[in-house]
């Protein structure tokens, strides 16, 4: 949960208002010029599939570029030094890159219209309605809590009253996707990520400015916070002491590959993009594409942490009254002049609306033809599911609304259930790997890794870890242990069922598992797709490559 | 060909989203180029008190035409490289 500061007011005047009500504008204009592309379910919900590459790949790096995530690594940068690095380099890049070359050709030639349709084509319909229901939920607490967060940050930076922003903010996601569909979503998001550029790029050069320069803020940061803030590595060696709370081995086993892996590769909310994409090279390279900013988005939010705790040392200990989140709105109020300060508003609003609407695009998506058309009533037309779709729309928004309200006066819940949920999307990759890699995985395995995958890290967490039985730091070190011990459980689990069940038929696993050809699926190449620079496997690698050498001025 | 490749395959057929969404990249150089010009003009009657905030540098004018030559590049890609309608799907 965010809670800003107060006195962050910042200095808003017309000419930043300006900017903010363009950006509005522009939104709605989206979201209705895209409605006349909207003829099938298949258009709503995935954009036909049709989508160029890099459409949907600055999609895919925008839809978890919400503010929450800025907000929340510029404090992690303010906290924990140039670690924060971690959470990209090697807990966003593999994973994504991961997706791309090795899934993306299952998820996207299968032709699934989401991630739980996967699990059913591949096992059973319990693993489907299971990871149907808890994702639909998820994403309804997230988008809701996405909500609440801005709703703070509007109020301590514009003096907005909380349930204003709310229900505006609401209501602009609420006409833009309805109407327009997940063309609306991706369009606006593509949008959004240029905007927050343009807000971040001069933040961060600014910052430097201030501090004098990067040699400034290191030789500050050196004196202030000791020379293992300024390293990604320093002190993380096992059993010593280090403010993350966690080792090298945790950090790559349960961030680098658990934590990472089951977010990026089977959080529908970024999945779907790519599988709106127009081919499967382009689903490839959605990943892929959104790999290189993703690879450089960190230095725009670690520079104004590390700035913020040269300009406050104190920030988020007990001797300031300024938190950790509270980095990037207070170099906006301290350095950005109206104008640039219009467009890092309307950056942070925009980032915040489309992580709701990327939550709001994909629960629409699986409670329609997830849940509503598999088991609920199935065998209409398709027009039927397009009506459904938009009004279960309006629904997931408002119920988003209520779920905001309720995070207003229940924060501690939420950051609960928040933690609850993220537990699940571990057993979800372990599942996901093991049925795409082995064809003798039973159709029983899968509910039963998904169960016992979640149950195993809820344990460590809430029992093993809360009530003390292990020593571990920080939370942060105990949901890296959590997730890997997750990961082993659900996988143990999933050999031992498929053991004792029936396996899936042969013939009915073709396109789902490593090693089989799915019928009938050999689509042309698009025009192009063979220029050197659109090779997935290059771009895959390259981005691995340039990632790696990051980490070698800071490691060292 | 199993019911869900059937089921998506023929969807797509009769999907209108290549032949009627319009391009993005109108969008974003429409944008980009009115922020870039209201951002310049900030910068360019920035008072002094601006100018110390962000530490000497007319950060306004340097945004300005960075958004105004982003909105100008998707502009002339747009114009360079049209989007090339499919061809015509069955008439309904």
């Amino acid at each position: 949960m965010h809670y800003l500061a107060e006195g962050l007011r910042l200095p808003t005047n017309g000419l930043d208002y300006t900017i903010l009500a363009i950006y509005f504008a522009v939104v709605l204009g989206i979201g209705f010029a895209a409605r006349a592309s909207v003829k099938t379910s298949l258009d709503f919900f995935l954009s036909g599939r049709s989508l160029p590459a890099w459409v949907t790949g600055l999609a895919f790096v925008a839809a978890n570029l919400g503010a929450t995530e800025i907000l929340g690594m510029a404090a992690t940068g303010a906290q924990y030094g140039v670690a924060v690095v971690h959470w990209y380099w090697i807990g966003a890049i593999p994973a994504m890159v991961f997706l791309g070359l090795v899934m993306m050709p299952f998820y996207y030639g299968s032709k699934v219209r989401s991630v739980p349709e996967f699990l059913l084509q591949r096992f059973d319909r319990s693993a489907h309605l299971l990871s149907s229901v808890l994702f639909a939920f998820a994403a309804i607490l997230i988008a809701g809590v996405n909500l609440y967060a801005l709703s703070i940050v509007v109020e301590a930076l514009l003096g907005w009253p909380q349930w204003l922003s709310i229900v505006v903010a609401g209501f602009f996601v609420l006409a833009y996707i309805t109407v327009g569909g997940l063309s609306s979503a991706i369009y606006n998001e593509v949008l959004q990520f240029f905007v927050i550029l343009a807000a971040l790029i001069p933040l961060s050069v600014l910052g430097l400015k201030r501090v004098g320069g990067w040699g400034g803020l290191t030789g500050s940061l050196e004196k202030s916070h000791g020379d293992d803030f300024l390293t990604a590595w320093g002190g993380t060696g096992i059993g010593d002491a280090n403010p993350l709370g966690a080792n090298w081995l945790t950090i790559v086993l349960g961030l680098g590959f658990v934590l990472s892996f089951g977010y990026w590769t089977t959080n529908f909310a970024e999945v779907q993009r790519a599988l709106s994409a127009k081919n499967l090279s382009a689903a490839q390279r959605t990943p892929l594409i959104a790999a290189f900013p993703k690879i450089f988005i960190v230095f725009l939010v670690m520079i104004p942490g590390l700035v913020a705790a040269v300009l406050v040392p104190k920030i988020g200990t007990a001797g300031s009254d300024l938190t950790y989140n509270d980095a990037i709105p207070l170099l906006m109020q301290e350095l950005l002049p109206n104008g640039v300060l219009g467009i890092a508003v309307t950056g942070l609003l925009a980032a915040f609306m489309a992580g709701m609407a990327a939550n709001v695009s994909s629960f629409n998506t699986v409670f329609t033809s997830d849940i509503w058309a598999k088991y609920v009533k199935p065998g209409r037309d398709d027009a039927y599911y397009l009506r459904f779709g938009r009004l279960i729309t309006a629904i997931g928004v408002l119920a988003s609304i209520g779920t905001a309200f309720i995070a207003a006066s229940f924060s501690n819940i939420m950051s609960y259930l928040q933690t609850l949920f993220s537990f699940f999307n571990v057993p979800m990759f372990v599942v996901f790997i093991i049925g795409m890699f082995w064809k003798r995985a039973s159709m029983k395995s899968g509910v039963w890794g998904l169960v016992a995958g979640t149950g195993a890290a809820m344990v460590n967490y809430f029992w093993i870890y809360k009530q003390g039985i292990v020593d571990i730091p920080t939370d942060q070190g105990a949901n890296f242990v959590s997730a890997i011990v997750g990961f082993v459980a659900g996988a143990v689990v999933m050999v031992a069922v498929t053991l004792f069940t029936a396996p899936k038929p042969e013939a009915e696993l073709a396109g789902l598992v490593y090693g089989t050809r799915s019928p009938g699926l050999e689509e042309p190449p698009g025009e192009g797709d063979d220029a050197w620079y659109r090779k997935p496997a290059l771009l895959g690698w390259g981005a691995i490559v340039i990632a790696a050498l990051c980490y070698v001025p800071y490691s060292f | 060909m199993s019911e869900l490749h059937h089921e998506v395959s023929e969807l797509q057929r009769k999907s209108a989203t290549a032949a009627r969404l319009f391009d993005i990249r109108r969008i974003i150089g429409g944008l980009f180029a009115v922020y870039g010009v209201i951002v310049t003009i900030a910068g360019i009657t920035a008072s002094d008190a601006d100018l110390e905030k962000a530490q000497g540098i007319n950060i306004n004018l340097w945004t300005g035409l960075a958004m105004l030559a982003l909105g100008v590049f998707f502009l002339v890609w747009l114009k360079l490289r049209p989007l090339i309608p499919p061809p015509a799907g069955p008439a309904e």
